[in-house]
């Protein structure tokens, strides 16, 4: 198969390329103590420290670069500056308990990682979720797409000097924000989609809060295609900027825009569809070039998909429960506990013991914004999970990063960060 | 001849007052956001919950230009010493914030990755509680903060780190055997 | 960790599935997990397993990991399979025939050396180096085989079975072992 042969000889070029710096801290400091009085410029090599403490908001990601000049030759990326110890708080936690910690992991795109999460333990237990239930999660999903990119769009521009972009971003964040809150009571972090279903239903007239969202965000879009898209200075700064290609984004385990920007079509909405996906009408955004610009432009053009979706959902929004019926799992409305012994018990038990997942293992995936998040579950028929691992986009991402800073100049080293989207809570976990 | 003489062009005032008046009111902030309540540190400085009216609009990303630390998210192993490194860079008056709970104690990740409460590390000025705090709450601190500010001392200096959850455990008491079952008297007999 | 068993033939997938099971899997023991195609090959198989099955299209490594199982014994793998302390899980994507496949080695707690995979795919070396992190499975002929999301001079391998949580006592809450 084409594909095959093309990423076997991306995967030899790549490793050939020693684009990746592979020495360690204290090799790097040494390197750097020694630098200071070097005679000939020209042909001196820099071993700068970039982080993780730097004003392009990325989080806290470290790069040890070695520059010739301006000219980046290798980069290192070191991360663990966020590490938390989820995984090993997950198999503290129950299944209930779960969504809570998974949350913070990607917390541009939180519901997701719920989501994911959710989904694992639901394959586990061998549950159906019922229609209204799913069709609510791809709302808010889609309305969390909507705001993880206009996160990106938002730090992507100032990244690249148009600070007015920041504001513009977060005053359309804010309104996703807003509508997020009156339906999970938070802001972010939700702990919203949890196993079973969601765990509240949306409040009265939510329909007229997302018409009032999709009414103002095309407006909104086109202006920042006014102020991008078309703009020479953002074209210098963007195009053939990072440039990746298919079979060299599939060796490194890219996924997501990353992937999709060097045209390969790669969407786990489209091609392995999960929750009701495969029953609205959206297009896959695929750039041609592998560049930077097309990252920006798949980005952009993703919110727009959303929209159709997120309408489509406010449409056809099935009636019914928004979470699975089962007793053991979900827990009874609070006004049943005055009433019924057996609802007593078993709220009792599944907010004390948690609920039991019978032994096995499975690996899910959905679409976040940043690529494939997936999540490896394990249970050993227990009320916590044996082992809870997330599959995060931007880990694998990342990786991309020293080939695609090789050869640029440090400008460029912002703008390729900036474009891979990586958010550092799920890099680290 | 008191200064009923000088007409009205002149304001005196103590001069703490002034001092004061002048570092709360145009602190600069220095960007150490972390995780998640980066987000809504950066949404309290977007044009919603507007920063700039308290003249703290502009992030320095140099800590030698900011005096105001606000730690805005989870302080990993890996993270503390460089924390402490920013905040060494930072000249005085220096104050810090931390934001969140899991910069003020740890927060829900009581586990071996993090540094349970950045005031191990730093002296902290103001807890602001949250997963994450909205802009509202974060906005609230700042205020609490210029509050503290405007009643502070002109050449104050602080202890080097913070006093921490100032936990002191018998580690006589530290056994793994189970708590004793206590018994619940109803009033029915 | 005998010589493997004769491959036995996967489950007929369910109605209407219609990816494929791997042809070049022969040798190495299939099971089915929630749907989900688990091959388990040994340590001796898994580089020409990784191999054979890219050759057929699964390109994308999409996740490597490990799980340690030392709170459970006595568990049963799959036929043929005996179970270790630790097990390596790769995760496989085929996106042109949209199939996906679990890789599960068995990997032995005193001996926990693997080859890696990087050579084949590129993409794993981050997650390499997390699972020596976490776990301390050494990876023979990894290019940069240090800790990645610990600091350099940590003391243990912090997602093992044996290595406490770390919780600090609070107020309300006891220390380890609630």
């Amino acid at each position: 198969m084409s594909i095959v042969s093309d990423e076997t000889a991306a995967a030899a070029r790549l490793r050939v390329s020693e684009a990746v710096l592979r020495i360690s801290d204290t090799e790097a400091l040494a390197r750097e103590a020694e630098q200071s009085g070097m005679g000939d410029l020209d042909d001196a090599r820099m071993i700068i420290n970039m982080g993780p403490q730097h004003p392009s908001t990325h989080g806290v990601l470290r790069l040890i670069l070695e520059l010739r000049g301006e000219t980046v030759l290798r980069c290192k990326p070191v991360i663990g500056y966020l590490h938390t110890g989820m995984e090993k708080t997950g198999e503290d936690l129950n299944f209930l308990q779960g969504p809570t910690n998974v949350t913070r992991m990607d917390y541009a795109s939180p519901l997701f990682c719920e989501l994911v999460f959710s989904m694992a333990t639901e394959q586990l237990l061998d549950m159906e979720v019922p229609a209204r239930a799913t069709w609510i999660r791809m709302l808010m999903c889609e309305l969390n797409r909507m705001s993880s990119h206009l996160l990106f769009l938002a730090t992507n521009g100032m990244d690249l000097g148009a600070i007015g972009m920041m504001l513009y971003g977060w005053r359309e964040r804010e309104e996703l924000l807003r509508f997020f809150e009156m339906v999970t009571g938070l802001r972010m972090n939700h702990n919203y989609i949890r196993p079973g279903g969601v765990a509240a239903d949306l409040h009265d007239g939510w329909e007229d809060d997302v018409a009032a969202i999709l009414e103002v965000l095309p407006g909104r879009l086109d202006e920042f295609d006014d102020l991008m898209t078309g703009q020479p200075i953002w074209r210098d700064r963007t195009q053939g900027v990072g440039v990746i290609t298919t079979p060299e984004a599939l060796a490194m385990s890219a996924t997501g825009p990353m992937l999709r920007s060097t045209g390969y079509a790669w969407d786990l909405r489209r091609s392995m569809p999960y929750l009701a996906y495969d029953e609205v009408d959206f297009d896959v955004v695929v750039g041609t070039y592998g560049d930077t610009f097309d990252r920006y432009a798949i980005r952009l053009n993703e919110v727009r998909e959303s929209m159709r979706i997120v309408e489509q959902c406010v449409e056809r929004m099935p009636a019914g429960d928004y979470r699975s019926q089962d007793k053991k799992v979900t827990p009874p409305p609070r006004a049943r506990i005055d009433e019924s012994m057996e609802a007593l018990i078993h709220h009792f038990k599944i907010f004390t013991e948690g609920f039991k997942v019978p032994a096995g293992e499975v690996y899910t995936a959905v679409e976040s914004p940043r690529g494939e998040l997936g999540c490896y579950l394990v249970s050993d028929g227990g009320a916590k999970p044996m082992r809870m691992h997330i599959r995060a986009p931007s880990f694998a991402n990342l990786q991309s990063l020293p080939h695609l800073m090789r050869g640029g100049f440090i400008a460029d080293a912002v703008a390729i960060i900036s474009s891979v989207d990586p958010i550092m809570g799920e890099v680290d976990r | 001849m008191g200064l009923e003489v000088i007409n009205h062009n002149f304001l005196t005032g103590r001069l703490e007052d002034l001092v004061n008046w002048a570092r709360r009111r145009s602190l600069m902030p220095a960007t150490f956001g972390l995780a998640c309540c980066a987000l809504e540190m950066m949404g309290a400085g977007a044009a919603h919950y507007d920063l700039a009216r308290y003249g703290m609009e502009v992030f320095r990303a140099s800590p030698r230009q900011a005096d105001l630390m606000i730690v805005a998210g989870r302080v990993s192993q890996k993270m503390a010493p460089v924390l402490r490194h920013i905040y060494d860079q930072m000249v005085e008056p220096k104050w810090v914030i931390s934001m969140g709970v899991c910069a003020s104690t740890g927060g829900m990740f009581n586990n071996y990755a993090l540094v349970q409460g950045v005031d191990q590390v730093v002296p902290v000025d103001m807890y602001t509680p949250g997963c994450p705090p909205g802009p509202e709450t974060l906005i609230h601190s700042i205020l609490m903060l210029h509050e503290q500010i405007r009643a502070d001392e002109l050449m104050k200096r602080r202890a080097v780190t913070g006093r921490g959850a100032e936990i002191h455990l018998d580690p006589a008491l530290a056994t793994d055997a189970q708590p004793a079952p206590v018994t619940i008297r109803t009033g029915r007999g | 960790m005998g010589p493997p068993a004769p491959a036995t033939e996967p489950d007929a997938p369910a109605d209407g599935d219609p990816p494929s099971a791997p042809q070049s899997s022969g040798g190495v023991p299939e099971s089915l997990s929630h749907g989900q195609l688990v091959l388990h090959p040994d340590r001796a198989q898994y580089l020409g397993l990784l191999q054979s099955l890219h050759g057929e299209g699964f390109v994308l490594c999409v996740d490597l990991t490990a799980a340690d199982y030392l709170a459970v014994p006595g568990r049963v793998v799959a036929e043929g399979v005996e179970p270790e302390r630790f097990e390596l899980v790769v995760n496989l994507l085929d996106p042109e025939q949209r199939r996906r496949v679990r890789l599960r080695v068995q990997v032995p707690g005193d001996d926990a050396v693997v080859p890696t995979a990087v050579d084949l795919h590129p993409g794993v070396e981050a997650m390499e180096r997390e699972v020596f992190d976490m776990f301390g499975i050494t990876f023979a002929g990894h290019p940069d085989p240090t800790r990645i999301l610990m600091p350099d001079d940590w003391d243990g391998y912090p997602l093992r079975r044996d290595y406490a949580v770390g919780r600090i006592p609070v107020q309300f809450k006891a220390p380890e072992g609630r």
